[in-house]
């Protein structure tokens, strides 16, 4: 341990990266071995499904080494892509009307780049009130000057919901990279990891605790998985993985796990949300070939973490009280 | 083809992937470098860029648009864009009593070229396309040995409405289905409803469409 910390920060996020791309290598490699061996069994499908879950993550780990690797610039830029792709995936879903096309405009050219032009800047104060604040008066704004007033309220709150989970929701994450912690510069990489890692330990433990528990759902048309009990398991997972990661971190143990908590309950809350929209617009599973228009699923995955990662970053701001 | 119509050929099709999805999904054939005759609704100027996007990348440069010679080429760009990046092949919409619309068509086909064409004729803004056309089924008449695919494209009248210049990112698909022939002594009527039927069952079901 004490080798380890005379390393600098670069030195210690690359192994840190050195460690995840190493686990998925091993771990892709059962896959494939497992595979091999039952061939022909009705175990296809579940390997099918543990390799797209495998794949799922090898990209996120990539996105997040490529994020660190090309720095402040780099990560903010990659982000915005994200953020682009998602929103478009998260309009294709909605129903918008031609008096909409201006605000989109105005959402997807100009809202989106200024957001994480603000990020890159590191100007935290705008950052956090630019779309609640600014956003949330230009867009509908842009909509009403179309002069459509056909659900209205119904169709700016589209645009608006959209804007903030896949604009202000992701861009979070860069925000995370680039926080300047006391005593803790140019590890913002640990801090996004702390995060991911929370928040996909909670989502895999609420789903194992609601297959073990076999509890009544609680919201039956929403989710058939969904109850209390489950959710509680979960973010105590997350809890328990941040106050083992809490080295990795500026935080003490106690507060490792209280973040934990936060996060990974935000998370699987906001999995929880998706899952809502989905079924309101009639999407079974989000990577569905026949009944969306060419979607890729990207907004299901990153669904989690930019419910999370608002509340991680401003609950850190706050607690630690960074400025 | 130049340099620059290939650059702008690779502009164009990156364009319209990073705006729309430009997905095409192959349910009824494989892409296959054979000579075909695509067919699709009409909803917007972007459908054709749309399908040849869908395109892998060697079809692109044997698989050629319809333009309306009056229209595209009335500006220098317009004319350089459809004649050297998209191969166009142009028709006069203004019909004359010696000269068959369909010529330049067939001199394409007997090039060995394939051609994506939209029966409609004109671009509709309801859900379901208009009655097709009649030279769908002079062509098929003309050309028996060639394959008619049939593709719907879906979702693109929202990515640039009639009037607006900025399109917004909507993710759009373009699938083609089984590939079909003119049956003997099928009247022209009938073939080309099915023809019409054959666009329409490609329609992707059950998502939610603005009220």
């Amino acid at each position: 341990m004490n080798a380890l910390r005379e390393l600098t920060a670069d030195q210690q996020v690359a192994l840190l990266f050195v460690a995840v791309f190493g686990l998925l290598a091993l771990a892709t490699a059962a896959v494939v071995f497992w595979g091999l061996r039952h061939e022909e069994e009705e175990a296809g499908e579940r390997v099918q499904r543990l390799q797209r879950d495998l794949g799922a993550l090898w990209t996120g780990a990539l996105i997040f080494w490529l994020a660190w690797a090309s720095g402040a610039v780099g990560a903010t830029l990659l982000f915005a892509a994200l953020s682009f792709l998602a929103l478009r995936e998260f309009v294709t879903l909605v129903a918008t009307r031609r008096g909409d096309h201006r605000s989109l405009i105005l959402a997807f050219f100009v809202v989106l780049p200024l957001q994480y032009l603000i990020v890159a800047q590191r100007r935290f104060e705008l950052f956090t009130v630019f779309i609640p604040v600014y956003a949330f008066l230009a867009l509908p704004v842009a909509a009403a000057l179309a002069g459509d007033p056909q659900r209205f309220l119904a169709r700016n709150a589209e645009v608006q919901w959209g804007v903030m989970v896949c604009v202000y929701g992701l861009s979070h994450a860069p925000a995370l990279l680039l926080l300047d912690f006391p005593g803790h510069a140019g590890r913002g990489a640990f801090l996004v990891f702390f995060l991911v890692a929370v928040a996909a330990a909670a989502q895999l433990a609420q789903e194992a605790a609601s297959r073990w528990l076999r509890r009544r759902p609680v919201v039956r048309r929403i989710d058939r998985s969904f109850s209390w009990r489950a959710w509680l398991l979960g973010t105590l997972a997350g809890g328990t993985v941040g106050a083992l990661l809490y080295w990795s971190t500026p935080f003490q143990p106690p507060q490792a796990l209280g973040l934990g908590c936060i996060a990974g309950g935000a998370g699987t809350l906001g999995a929880l949300v998706m899952q809502a929209l989905k079924k309101d617009a009639g999407v079974r599973y989000w990577g569905n070939r026949s009944s969306v228009t060419g979607a890729v699923g990207l907004l299901d995955r990153v669904a989690p973490l930019c419910f999370a990662a608002p509340v991680f970053f401003h609950s850190v701001r706050w607690y630690f009280d960074i400025s | 083809m130049t340099a620059a119509a290939h650059l702008t050929g690779l502009l164009l099709a990156s364009v319209a992937r990073l705006v729309t999805g430009a997905q095409g999904h192959w349910l009824g054939c494989p892409p296959k470098a054979e000579q075909r005759i695509y067919f699709a609704n009409h909803q917007s100027h972007l459908d054709w860029v749309l399908i040849w996007a869908a395109l892998p990348h060697d079809l692109r440069a044997t698989t050629r648009p319809i333009a309306a010679r009056d229209y595209w080429t009335r500006t220098r760009l317009r004319h350089w864009v459809t004649r050297e990046v998209f191969n166009a092949v142009y028709v006069d919409r203004q019909r004359t009593d010696d000269q068959d619309p369909l010529e330049p068509l067939v001199a394409a086909l007997e090039h060995g070229d394939s051609l994506v064409i939209f029966p409609e004729g004109t671009r509709s803004l309801r859900a379901e396309p208009q009655p097709f056309k009649s030279g769908l089924y002079h062509l098929a008449e003309r050309f028996p040995g060639v394959p008619l695919v049939p593709a719907w494209i879906d979702n693109v009248q929202r990515v640039m409405p009639k009037g607006e210049v900025v399109p917004v990112p909507v993710l759009c698909s373009v699938t083609f289905g089984e590939p079909l022939q003119l049956q003997p002594g099928e009247d022209k009527r009938a073939f080309l409803e099915r023809a019409r039927s054959a666009v329409l069952a490609l329609r992707p079901a059950g998502r939610r469409t603005a009220r």
